[in-house]
């Protein structure tokens, strides 16, 4: 259980932009990640629009390839491996997107869709392929087979679509699924039947999961875990448990701060929000990216220098000069 | 149901499309004091956004059927014709907010000159004056007057969104329809429209028509609350008693799979899908997912008034 599956160390992803006269840009959307999962653990990547953790996500799958770092899966460097190698790397990893009717090749039907990675993956024998795809569908409930296997995505709702998508990424049986905003485009209620299936799948399989979301209430129930990303750094990151009951991080603290509850109460608030837009990923502001809308700022520190993580609390790790003296 | 502000009474809009008739909103009611905010709750599809769209009669070409009673301050709205409703109502007594994106900005105009349109085209004022004001009413709101000189481009989404607020409050509405107003910009964002709406709420006391798929976020701003499932509303209440305790199962379901940031609570999720708004079954829609159902829910439930400003359309109700 305590085996590390994947090690992601100083990752980093840029993209070129040309941009006028002066010759080539970048977009710095990940920008020095590190990042540890163990086998059957899953952690959340929490973080707004445009903050890097979709890039980050990708690249860690190596659907892009990283411009600078290192990414260990399984005690193999992959960082940089080349096509032909990365094939027994898309076998152990998957990804389940947002949009799951995006996500699904519209002209064929469930069987197409669940057989076609078995078949580039060498399985020759066809009855072992049906039976594979039979106990896919079985994993992710949607039941009774014969009903689904001939439909085709559009014949499926929101929720059996996500649920396809899913079989889609398990029918390999991966170690690592990478679920970015699995559930944000679905009801709440069907929301909670995905990422249910999600971690049933997760302690069944000992599957690792990496769960990338801007929804932070449901991380608490899904994962053990917790990463903060702010412009393209990990800000924040501690057990689920500890950083819900002791943010630390100024960010941190304001995002907890404006989620609300149900409740009446909440109509006769208002709340504190920080100020301003997150940073330009071209041009950060310099030393802490999250400076110049932090309420705890201090000049000629916070401005000066990009802050290091600082264990506050045992296992608990903050990007924040607030916290230098616990040193 | 004297004095109240907003009274609406068997409001229903049905379109037609190839495959039959398309009930969105069949038979709601509900009604307002001046000044309150109902939330609008419900999954997608229940026809929430067909109901703030029909009360400011933006219709869909194929609609078949339009009818019921809407009282604005007494008058009923259903029985103006389509140039006094755009001339009195329309942007004027009513505004909408929509979803936040770019397109509901005209992208080639300067966003001082779309928000004074209304009011040099309308009430003709003078362009300079109605510049005025449209400085004041964005101040008001904490944005500096430079935007007014500025293309929609040029701004992010939630500066975008708080200027089409700054658009609305430009003719001093009495009731605003909100529909699904922070549902693609972050949570900062959020909450910083959040709070603007909650001052405009205090201050310039509109009645609201919120809309949301989303349970918490509704508290925000709610102070009574209708849930919405398959083209109706089946349960109607007060704030301060729904998010503790909501009456109908759909509610109580709902409510379970809403997760919380600071209490521990077992999430559950409500197994089945909405029925089709092409042909909804006879009797409760909820019947077929209701874990409490028995015989009688194969009838049509009646609206049970439990007190006021609460009703629940569900036979366990009506025992005793």
């Amino acid at each position: 259980m305590n085996e590390i599956l994947l090690n992601v160390e100083g990752l980093r992803k840029y993209f070129s932009v040309r941009k006028g006269l002066l010759g080539r840009v970048y977009i710095k959307a990940v920008d020095g990640v590190d990042l540890r999962l163990r086998k059957g653990e899953a952690i959340s990547v929490v973080g707004e629009s445009g903050c890097g953790k979709t890039t980050l996500g990708k690249t860690i799958l190596r659907l892009y390839e990283p411009t600078d770092g290192k990414i260990v899966f399984d005690e193999k460097d992959i960082t940089h491996l080349k096509s032909k190698e990365l094939k027994w790397y898309r076998r152990k990893t998957a990804l389940v997107q947002q949009d799951p009717f995006g996500a699904l090749p519209p002209f064929m039907t469930t069987k197409g869709i669940l057989e076609e990675p078995l078949i580039i993956q060498g399985v020759k024998d066809r009855a072992e392929r049906e039976e594979r795809i039979r106990k896919a569908l079985e994993q992710v409930r949607l039941t009774p087979v014969e009903d689904f296997i001939r439909k085709y995505p559009h014949m499926l709702s929101g929720g059996q679509q996500q649920r396809l998508v899913i079989a889609r990424a398990i029918i390999l049986e991966p170690k690592l699924i990478i679920a970015d905003e699995p559930v944000s485009m679905l009801d709440a209620s069907v929301r909670i039947e995905i990422l249910k299936l999600l971690q049933d799948l997760q302690r069944k399989y000992e599957l690792s999961i990496i769960y990338i979301t801007h929804d932070i209430s449901t991380t608490r129930y899904f994962s053990e875990k917790i990463y903060i990303m702010y412009g393209a750094h990990i800000v924040e990151y501690a057990d689920t448990k500890e950083i819900l009951r002791n943010p630390l991080h100024p960010y941190t603290k304001a995002l907890l701060n404006v989620i609300p509850d149900p409740d009446p109460s909440n109509r006769f608030i208002v709340k504190n929000v920080p100020s301003g837009e997150p940073p330009n990923l071209i041009n950060p502001p310099p030393g802490c990216r999250f400076s110049p809308r932090c309420s705890n700022f201090m000049k000629g520190i916070c401005d000066a220098k990009e802050p290091i993580f600082f264990e506050a609390n045992k296992g608990h790790y903050v990007k924040c000069w607030l916290y230098e003296e616990t040193r | 149901m004297n004095g109240r502000h907003l009274d609406i009474k068997d409001f229903v809009m049905y379109y037609r499309t190839s495959r039959g008739e398309v009930k969105a909103v069949d038979n709601v009611s509900f009604s307002l004091n001046k000044g309150e905010t109902v939330a609008v709750i419900g999954e997608s599809g229940c026809g929430k956004s067909s109901l703030a769209k029909s009360l400011i009669r933006v219709l869909p070409r194929n609609i078949s059927v339009y009818k019921g009673t809407v009282l604005l301050d007494g008058l009923n709205l259903m029985e103006l014709d389509e140039k006094t409703f755009e001339k009195e109502i329309r942007w004027t007594k009513i505004t909408y907010i929509p979803q936040a994106a770019l397109n509901s900005l005209n992208p080639v105009i300067k966003i001082g000159d779309q928000m004074i349109e209304p009011l040099v085209i309308r009430n003709k004022t003078s362009k300079n004056k109605a510049l005025e004001m449209a400085a004041k009413t964005l101040r008001s709101l904490g944005i500096t007057e430079e935007f007014l000189y500025r293309y929609p481009f040029e701004l992010s989404g939630g500066m975008r969104q708080r200027v089409i607020i700054a658009m609305s409050l430009m003719v001093k509405p009495e009731l605003m329809l909100l529909d699904e107003p922070t549902s693609s910009l972050d949570v900062l964002t959020q909450a910083n429209i959040m709070n603007l709406m909650k001052k405009i709420k205090e201050e310039l006391k509109p009645s609201m028509i919120f809309i949301t798929h989303d349970v918490s976020l509704s508290s925000e701003l709610a102070d009574k609350i209708a849930v919405m499932y398959a083209g109706q509303i089946v349960e109607f209440n007060i704030a301060d008693k729904f998010y503790h305790d909501p009456a109908h199962p759909y509610s109580r379901k709902l409510m379970e799979s809403v997760p919380t940031l600071r209490m521990d609570k077992n999430l559950d999720y409500i197994p089945g899908s909405p029925p089709s708004l092409l042909n909804p079954p006879k009797g409760c829609r909820f019947r077929e997912r209701c874990p409490w159902r028995f015989e009688k829910c194969t009838e049509d439930p009646p609206l049970i008034f439990l007190g006021k400003d609460f009703y629940v359309s569900c036979w366990l109700h009506a025992r005793g």
